[in-house]
Formats: structure tokens, C-alpha cells, sequence
């Protein structure tokens, strides 16, 4: 794994106008990707962890949304102050995305193998043939048994889980540095996940490619990634290699997040939740984000907004009584 | 039902989806008797049109001033007309411009208006307002109106007659489509292929044309009826097709005349016109069940 930062994402606020008011889906964002590594970005749902990905790609849904501040630097480059035609040109090519369903990622009215195959003249300028060995030899990658067959098939002859490898064969086949994957395996059954999730890891490893993977599982966190940053109503407010936060999460929430996972050998059978609910994104609660959930919460909480602070090599937290080991 | 059941009922063991849902679709018309109606009755018109000069007694615009305004009889099965010319030989010739309306305006109108009610619906913003806008504006003129100034203003003859109704057709294929396209350029295969860099055009014509197809098709198959009928209308008011061309609302305007003496004259022009106008339109209102996916099974 390199140390130079392939992606940084600094202090971003991506906003959405709507008639009830402007929703702060991102509000001071930071995240590090180092080369050849896979961050997971952790969160509840509606946190900011999709919009966060669709910022860096440049598309955010506008109107009604707008990336108001903030900087996305990606190899040196700020994506911010680029024009839609050199986005264009990073896209695909050096940023990739996979999203969340793969089965409605496809257009249902075309084989697969034409889908691929525009693709991949879309980037290169090849003629089809070659375009067609080249979708051949990305299926043989993603090891989907007799891609030949495949090419000829229509979306819903396939099952999830093949969908999901076409789709990484698509996203990878133009040899991107960065790809974000947005719950890659949230939609697909519990037993192909793991599949899908290794796969994903050997062929990033193979290409030194690193991967910004959004999941609300922290499960598939510690399976894959090798650095997490944890987001809370658009906000990351914990960051650290895997290890250093799931032994000892500093924030309460993280804290929150891993007790809720189920513990077979507590016997009393209640599942642990945390209390209350995701902040109206609207009007968002002054000071910490979490105060009114955190049981350490004190009137410091409610006014200032804590900044972040080193706990350790590498681990950030922003909160004003990180817990210790 | 399980799958052998289905397979023997229709016969169709081994053969890939695409053709199973082919011949599905084949037979579905086949059982839709409107739907049999109306492409029997096109058939017909485009055998006609192809087979004109075998199938046509006479020429169909050779002058024979002493057998003007001969009843229909033996040698003329549909009579004469005031210069003596067949009158079937006339309307087995009109359906080769029939045909030649029908396509015409609907490739023009439908093509037009599929793109720009794509890229409408597509964009949004600005850009599709001012399309649509302008659209609404079009439609805002009763059809046939607007259809007359066009072609009184670009000159009389037939063509102009063409440009102008496919004009008129453009609003009516761009609302349809943007309706569609305002629905598909959410679906998330139109943001993946954003985030695979693909270009605005690229998109339209990749994936929001394709999926407006089965409604064009069907507006279009009804519309050619409707530009047939414009056309006549027209030519009967002299801004379509001029004489001694064939044309069947040339044909029914210049019969008007003689209609109390030579009824012969108008009436077979005119059911012409009615029996293509009606085929057209059942098989419009057929196909559109026959493509819903929600009514086929």
C-alpha cells in the first residue's frame, strides 16, 4: 500500500434547495484515500455516504443540488474547479462507480454484451471486435462462467450477483486509479456477497486501484477495507485503519454502531439500539450533530462544534470526550 | 402452469427468449382480430401501391374526352371522370402517394419530434421548457388550420402539403416522448452511464429513445391515417396534391362538383380514403394493447 494520497476530500458541504428549506446532505466532509487502499465510509442511512460519492463524480442531482464549498483533490488535481468537459474526461477512465442495485444499473432493453461493448468504446476508440474480446476477457476476470453466453443475455436472465460482477467488469475495464462503490453488495443475497466483496479486493490489488466503498455493514468493513471513516448526518466524524477503530472507537456513535451489531453469546436477547433518531437534515442541532442521541452529551455538545482530534497513529475523531481505549 | 406445460402449449421448447417472445407477439395479433382487420387492410394498400401498374386497367392520367362521365360499367368497373380517365386506375395510383404521405410525415414528424421531446425531457431546466413551450404553442392551432397556412404559405403542391402536417405532427410525438423521458432519466443505468462519462447525446440516443419505442410506435401507426386525412383535406382545398396527379382528396375535390349527377366521381376516392384511414387507426389501437407490457400475459 502507498502513503501518497490519491483522493482528499476536504472540508466538503454539498447542499440540496427544496421547498421546505435547504438540506445540508453534506456539511464539512473530509476523507483521505491513499493509493491502493479500500476506505469504507460507514453510516445510517441518508447520512450523506451516497451523495458524498456523487460529489467527487461531479453528479450531484442539480437543480436542486448544488456542492456549495469545500475541495476534492484527486492525484493533485481540485475536481471542484474543473468544466464539465474535463470531469467528463475523469470519468469512467480515472473514477469509476459501481451503484447499489445492479439489476436496475443495466438498461433492461439491451444484451449485455452491447452494453459492455459501448462502454468500452466510449473510452477507447476501438472498433467492436476488439471492443468485444476486451468485454470477454473483463468477464473471464470477474470470473462469470461462460462469458461468451453472457454477452447474448438480457439483464433479467441474470441473477444479482452476475449483474453485480458485469458491473465491476464495466467499471474496471477502462483501468480506473479510484472506484466508488455504493453498497456493492447491500442488494444481493447474504451468499454471494462475500463473493462479491473478494472478487472486488483481488482485482483492485491486481490493478494497485484503491476503492472508496460506502456500506452501512460494518461487517463487510472488517472483511475488506483497510481504513474507515464513519459519516453521521453529513459529517465524517470518526476516521482510522480498521483495526485502531474497531478496537477502540473513540466517537460514541462508532461506539453505538458496534454494540448494535448482535452478540449470539449475550444471552439476554434484546438487540442494542441507540436512542432517538437521525437529525431533521433541515435544521440540523447546533454544536455536535449527535448531542441529542450521546449519552455523554454536555452543554459544551449543544454549542460547539468539536473539531477533530488526534486519539492515535492515523485515528481522527471529532468529539469532545473521546472515550479512551 | 410449469414450464413444460408452457412449452408444449406453445410449441416453443428450446429456442431462445427473444424469439419466444417474438412469436408470442405474433400470436397475440394473430388472436386480436381488430389487429388482423387493419393489417389486412394495410397489406392490401401496400400490395396495391407495389402492384399499381399490373393491377390498374388504364393509365391514370391519359385524357379520353369521348368516355368522360361514364358510369361505372364493364370497361370502366368504377366509371370516369370528368376528363375521361379511369377512375380505378386513379385510385390504385393514389395509393402509391398515400403511402408515400403516410411515411413521410411520420418519419419527419416522429423523428423530429421524438428527439426533441428526448432531449426536452432529458435536460429539463431551461432548455426543455423552452422546447415544450414551443411545442404547446404548436399544438394551441386547431391542426388542420395551422396545416393550411404552412402550405398556402410554402406554395401549393404536394410536398409542401408533406412538410407542413409533419410539422404539425412534431408537438404531439414530443409530449409523448418527454412524458416517457422525463420517467427514464432517472433510472439509475442513465447514471451509471453518466458516471461512465457518457455524453448527453450518447444517452438520449442510448437509452431514453429506446425506451419511448412501443408509444411511438403506435402513435405513429395511428398518425399515418391522420396524415393521410390531412392530406386529402388539402388537396381538396387545392393546397396538397395538384392536378391530374392521382391523389384521392384531389380526386374527391374535383368530384364534388358532378356529386348530384356522376356520384361515381367523389364516392370511390373518398371510401378509399375512409377504408385506409379507419385500417390505420384499429391497427393503432391493437399494437398499443398488443406492446403493454401490463396487458399481455
Amino acid at each position: 500500500m502507498g502513503e501518497k494520497l490519491l483522493l482528499q476530500v476536504e472540508n466538503l458541504h454539498t447542499y440540496f434547495y427544496t421547498l421546505q428549506g435547504v438540506i445540508k446532505a453534506i456539511d464539512g466532509v473530509n476523507l483521505c484515500v491513499r493509493e491502493g487502499e479500500i476506505l469504507g465510509l460507514v453510516g445510517e442511512s441518508g447520512c450523506g455516504k451516497s451523495v458524498t460519492a456523487l460529489s467527487i463524480l461531479g453528479l450531484v442531482p442539480s437543480p436542486p443540488g448544488r456542492v456549495e464549498g469545500g475541495r476534492i483533490l484527486f492525484e493533485g488535481e481540485d475536481l471542484l474547479a474543473k468544466t464539465p468537459a474535463e470531469m467528463r474526461s475523469i470519468r469512467g477512465s480515472r473514477i469509476a462507480m459501481i451503484f447499489q442495485e445492479p439489476m436496475s444499473s443495466l438498461n433492461p432493453v439491451f444484451r449485455i454484451g452491447d452494453q459492455m461493448i459501448e462502454v468500452i468504446k466510449l473510452h477507447k476508440k476501438v472498433s467492436t471486435g476488439s471492443a468485444r474480446i476486451q468485454a470477454l476477457e473483463m468477464l473471464h476476470e470477474v470470473r462469470m462462467p461462460d462469458p461468451e453466453a453472457v454477452l447474448a443475455k438480457y439483464p433479467f436472465q441474470l441473477s444479482g450477483g452476475m449483474l453485480q460482477r458485469v458491473m465491476i467488469a464495466m467499471a474496471l475495464s477502462c483501468e480506473p486509479s479510484l472506484l466508488l462503490a455504493d453498497e456493492p453488495t447491500t442488494a444481493l443475497d447474504v451468499t454471494v456477497q462475500a463473493q462479491i466483496l473478494n472478487l472486488m479486493k483481488d482485482l483492485i490489488r491486481k490493478r494497485n486501484a484503491a476503492v472508496l466503498l460506502i456500506t452501512h455493514a460494518l461487517g463487510v468493513v472488517a472483511q475488506t477495507c483497510d481504513a474507515v471513516s464513519v459519516m453521521y448526518a453529513g459529517t465524517a466524524v470518526e476516521s482510522g485503519s480498521v483495526e485502531s477503530i474497531f478496537r477502540s472507537p473513540a466517537h460514541p456513535y462508532t461506539r453505538g454502531l458496534m454494540e448494535c451489531i448482535p452478540d449470539p453469546s449475550r444471552k439476554s436477547g434484546k438487540l442494542k439500539i441507540i436512542p432517538g433518531t437521525v437529525p431533521d437534515p433541515v435544521n440540523p442541532p447546533p454544536g455536535c450533530r449527535f448531542h441529542p442521541r450521546c449519552y455523554k452529551a454536555t452543554a459544551t455538545c449543544s454549542q460547539i462544534r468539536p473539531d477533530p482530534v488526534r486519539v492515535g497513529p492515523d485515528h481522527v475523531v471529532c468529539c469532545h470526550y473521546p472515550e479512551e481505549g | 402452469m410449469c414450464p413444460g406445460a408452457a412449452a408444449r402449449n406453445y410449441g416453443l421448447r428450446e429456442m431462445s427468449p427473444w424469439m419466444k417472445d417474438f412469436l408470442f407477439t405474433i400470436r397475440l395479433v394473430y388472436r386480436n382480430t381488430l389487429a388482423m382487420a387493419g393489417i389486412a387492410i394495410i397489406t392490401c394498400l401496400v400490395l396495391v401501391a407495389v402492384f399499381a401498374p399490373l393491377l390498374a386497367p388504364y393509365s391514370p392520367i391519359d385524357i379520353s374526352l369521348d368516355e368522360r362521365l361514364s358510369p361505372p360499367s364493364a370497361s370502366h368497373i368504377l366509371g370516369t371522370d370528368e376528363m375521361g380517365r379511369d377512375i380505378l386506375s386513379r385510385v390504385i395510383y393514389g395509393a402509391r402517394i398515400s403511402i408515400r404521405i403516410a411515411v413521410t410525415v411520420v418519419t419527419i414528424g416522429g423523428a423530429v419530434g421524438s428527439i426533441l421531446g428526448a432531449t426536452a425531457g432529458y435536460l429539463r431546466g431551461r432548455m426543455g421548457s423552452i422546447i415544450m413551450r414551443v411545442m404547446d404553442m404548436i399544438l394551441a392551432f386547431p391542426a388542420l388550420v395551422l396545416c393550411m397556412v404552412l402550405a398556402a404559405a410554402l406554395g401549393p403542391s404536394l410536398n409542401n402539403a408533406l412538410l407542413a402536417i409533419a410539422f404539425v405532427q412534431i408537438p404531439k410525438y414530443a409530449r409523448l416522448v418527454h412524458s416517457q423521458a422525463l420517467s427514464l432519466r432517472e433510472k439509475q443505468y442513465v447514471l451509471a452511464a453518466r458516471s461512465m462519462a457518457a455524453s448527453t447525446p450518447w444517452i438520449i440516443w442510448h437509452h431514453i429513445l429506446p425506451g419511448c419505442l412501443s408509444p411511438v410506435l403506435v402513435l405513429a401507426t395511428m398518425g399515418m391515417g391522420e396524415a393521410i386525412l390531412l392530406a386529402a383535406s388539402l388537396s381538396f382545398i387545392g393546397l396538397g396534391a395538384q392536378p391530374p396527379e392521382p391523389e384521392w382528396g384531389a380526386m374527391v375535390a374535383m368530384g364534388r362538383q358532378y356529386l348530384m349527377d356522376h356520384w361515381w366521381l367523389a364516392t370511390f376516392p373518398g371510401l378509399a380514403i375512409l377504408v385506409v384511414a379507419v385500417g390505420f387507426n384499429i391497427l393503432g389501437d391493437a399494437l398499443r394493447d398488443i406492446l403493454d407490457p401490463r396487458l399481455r400475459r
